[in-house]
């Protein structure tokens, strides 16, 4: 811990800082090593549900009344300021709308990544810069080294666990220049034991899983209730009917359950969503193997430094945990053509494909780009070895 | 530090802090019959005589609660329910769309659970009842009201009610009014008797004395059922256990500052118009909202100065204050703490953008001219920045 401050300190100028606290353990650590480094760090809550939960329902992780009590508490301990931004209309048109647009589209996004793009390091960044911050600090898990402000490197988290570099990976250059992730060098049971050792009472408090503006976990109900219903047909790869759904919102690329088939497929084994078709209200299902991804195109890459040269080796991500695999790009301008040197499962249309170059230091991200389209081994053929 | 949030709480009188932490070391319940009792229960009493005197009420009519909160919650639902039980017909419950929400909630909350109509009141561009707006409904529905309730000062932008005309108007339908003068006991002269109001709430904190006193007036001729059940200690319209220190700090403030309110009206008129004035100039686009400092004296809280700055967010303006060390305030916040505009300010025509870009200062007792000075030192690049963020936070 205390290499770690060393690190910052000198790395860094004391800057002033608005540290982003949910109400979670990591934020808040999070903002006591960036206070304890000698940075001028005030505490902001960001409330983005448009009516917050009471405090009966009980924390999720951000958003709710009761996180932002405990962010409150926690900055108090601190003693630095605290104040609450009020970005609950930025967060829906900028995520909450996106995200279920995208589901009508046939696509599966990420609203945390799309968070992180559009408010955390645009709207609270652009503010804070005007208010006369330096940088917004969080506690997501990654590693960034600003030496060089024109050129951040951001790298992947000493935590394999909680490694967050993949919905850090869209954003800009610009934006990691105003970013600060004193997390990046720890495991998650250290921020904890930190938490406890500083006295601040969210060190126990349960990590949020679910997407903040669906406390329930219930996504499809919460489609539903924004979408109508759009019933279509599911067909298996011989063209044949073999079920109806209400919506190819209510379905993600890899989906095996809740498919309300009737009939079992004729080989018994089990069927999973391939493929949505939402001009034709059409939900593709077959078999596991189906799924094997061999290649993919991704769009409106950001790239932290030069595009990679054509046949690049990189490593690609597909979503948020796990679906990692060695692959090749070619980047022409605004698309990028990514062969898989292993078969990727369940690849998602609408999901994030972050670029890393491997590193023994901590993989690099070298950019992203927004998966469009996927073609499976079969379509492809196999994936070529040897290289 | 530049303090100039005192509507929100002001700093405690020296003398009724000595009064609390003396008291604080002597043991007796007012209620027990012994002689510590007995010494409890004369210090209550002489208490509750000083604030009588102080207020222009009789010390029967002082019925001695935990605050500004309790107090209005009492009269509200207590009178209400009071007058409901009577007549069954009267249960419309008659506010201004400028007041606490102590007594906007009260009311919905009857409104919600208890059969009660709840008449809002529109005010006028500074914040205003204006007599003949209570006349017309009265006129309509004088049946049907269990009470009025009007604030003597707005907490907010300070405008000043003229509650015995407001009273006058209740009374020709013979209907009781209440008034929540928690801003206004210590900053204006009030005399219970003299106004006319058939209940008035004060508080201790606003005025130099402790959190956690405050008491109701409420006259001898109207009934108000009990929120509280117990003991029946006040009256047998609110029991509890009565806070002897905390009433006798009550005491020692009103009395204070009562006695103070010329020197106050005096001192704090000149301050704040100076503020205002340097502020404006400083920022010429800053409007000043509630009653124009050209007005008659009495007719705004001589502390308050409440300004609007377009293209500026309240809270960017708060926070950069505070960078600062000055302490001032925006309008309401939610449990959340997220700003919302004021629904006084709304209630008085002025646009969201505006209201949100809007700051109190409210100076008090302790007031001096060098706090005046700090803000207008620190305004100008305040707001520049402020509007920055703004703007950033407009395209972004």
């Amino acid at each position: 811990m205390l290499e770690h401050f060393f690190l910052l300190t000198c790395a860094e100028r004391t800057v002033k800082v608005l540290a982003a606290m949910s109400g979670g353990v990591d934020s808040a650590v999070a903002a006591a090593r960036l206070r304890d480094a000698g940075h001028d760090v005030t505490g902001v809550h960001l409330a983005l549900a448009a009516k917050p939960a009471t405090m009966r329902e009980g924390a999720r992780g951000c958003c709710s009344v009761e996180d932002s009590h405990d962010a409150r508490r926690c900055a108090d301990v601190l003693d630095i300021p605290f104040y609450v931004w009020d970005l609950a209309a930025r967060f829906r048109d900028d995520v909450i709308e996106p995200f279920v647009a995208e589901y009508a589209a046939g696509r599966t996004p990420n609203p945390c990544l799309r968070c992180n793009e559009k408010i955390k390091f645009a709207a609270v960044l652009d503010r804070a810069r005007a208010l006369g911050f330096d940088a917004v600090g969080t506690g997501h898990y990654a590693r960034l080294d600003r030496a060089d402000p024109a050129h951040p490197v951001l790298r992947r988290a000493v935590d394999p666990d909680k490694d967050q570099s993949y919905v850090l990976g869209v954003l800009r250059p610009d934006q990691l220049a105003g970013a600060l992730f004193p997390l990046g060098d720890s495991p998650k049971s250290e921020v904890r034991a930190e938490a406890a050792a500083r006295g601040l009472v969210v060190a126990d408090k349960p990590d949020s899983h679910d997407i903040c503006f669906i406390p329930s976990g219930d996504t499809r109900g919460f489609l539903d209730e924004r979408l109508d219903a759009a019933p279509g047909e599911m067909v298996d790869p011989d063209g044949a009917v073999v079920g109806h759904h209400g919506g190819v919102q209510h379905f993600t690329v890899g989906q095996r359950h809740g498919l309300g088939i009737a009939r079992p497929a004729p080989d018994g084994r089990p069927r999973y969503v391939l493929g949505l078709e939402p001009v034709s209200r059409t939900v593709r299902v077959g078999p596991a193997e189906e799924l094997d991804v061999a290649a993919l195109t991704a769009s409106a890459p950001v790239w932290l430094g030069p595009a990679p040269a054509d046949g690049s080796p990189v490593e690609v991500q597909v979503r948020a945990h796990g679906g990692r695999a060695s692959a090749i790009v070619a980047v022409d301008g605004d698309a990028v053509e990514v062969r898989l040197d292993q078969p990727l499962r369940g690849v998602a249309p609408g999901q994030a494909a972050v670029f890393y170059r491997p590193d023994a230091r901590g993989d690099v991200v070298l950019g992203s780009a927004t998966i469009a389209a996927t073609s499976s081994v079969s379509e492809h053929g196999p994936v070529p070895v040897g290289h | 530090m530049t303090y100039l949030d005192h509507a929100a709480t002001t700093p405690m009188l020296p003398e009724a802090a000595v009064t609390l932490t003396e008291a604080l070391g002597r043991v007796g319940n007012a209620s027990s019959l012994h002689s510590a009792g007995r010494r409890a229960r004369r210090a209550v009493e002489e208490s509750r005589e000083t604030i009588a005197a102080a207020v222009g009420a009789l010390p029967s009519e002082v019925i001695l609660a935990t605050g500004g909160t309790e107090a209005d919650n009492l009269a509200v639902k207590g009178i209400y329910w009071a007058r409901r039980a009577a007549d069954p017909r009267r249960t419309r419950v008659v506010v201004t769309a400028a007041e606490h929400h102590a007594i906007l909630d009260a009311g919905q909350w009857l409104a919600d659970h208890e059969g009660a109509t709840l008449d809002v009141l529109g005010v006028d561009a500074v914040g205003r009842l204006r007599p003949e707006a209570l006349r017309e409904l009265l006129a309509a529905h004088a049946d049907e009201v269990a009470l009025v309730s009007v604030m003597w000062a707005n907490n907010e932008v300070g405008t000043v009610n003229d509650v015995r005309a407001l009273a006058d108007v209740a009374h020709e339908f013979g209907v009781p009014l209440h008034t929540d003068a928690v801003q206004a006991v210590g900053s204006l002269p009030v005399d219970f008797a003299a106004c006319g109001a058939d209940a008035l709430t004060l508080t201790g904190h606003k005025l130099g004395g402790p959190v956690g006193a405050g008491a109701l007036l409420l006259r001898r001729d109207v009934a108000c059922t009990p929120l509280l059940h117990g003991g029946g200690q006040e009256r047998d319209v609110r029991s509890g256990t009565l806070d002897v220190p905390g009433v006798l700090s009550l005491a020692t403030a009103v009395r204070a500052a009562v006695a103070d309110v010329p020197r106050r009206t005096e001192e704090l008129t000149a301050l704040r118009d100076d503020l205002v004035a340097r502020v404006l100039a400083v920022v010429p686009d800053a409007s000043l909202n509630g009653v124009p400092l050209d007005e008659p004296a009495g007719s705004r809280l001589p502390g308050n100065a409440h300004l609007s700055f377009p293209g500026c967010e309240g809270d960017s303006l708060l926070m950069l204050l505070d960078a600062h060390g000055i302490e001032c305030s925006t309008g309401s916040a939610c449990t959340a703490g997220v700003a919302r505009p004021s629904h006084v300010l709304l209630a008085m025509g002025i646009p969201e953008d505006l209201a949100r870009g809007s700051l109190r200062f409210s100076l008090g007792h302790n007031s001096v001219a060098a706090d005046v000075d700090a803000v207008v030192d620190a305004i100008g690049p305040v707001v520049e920045r402020a509007r920055r963020a703004g703007a950033a936070l407009a395209q972004s």
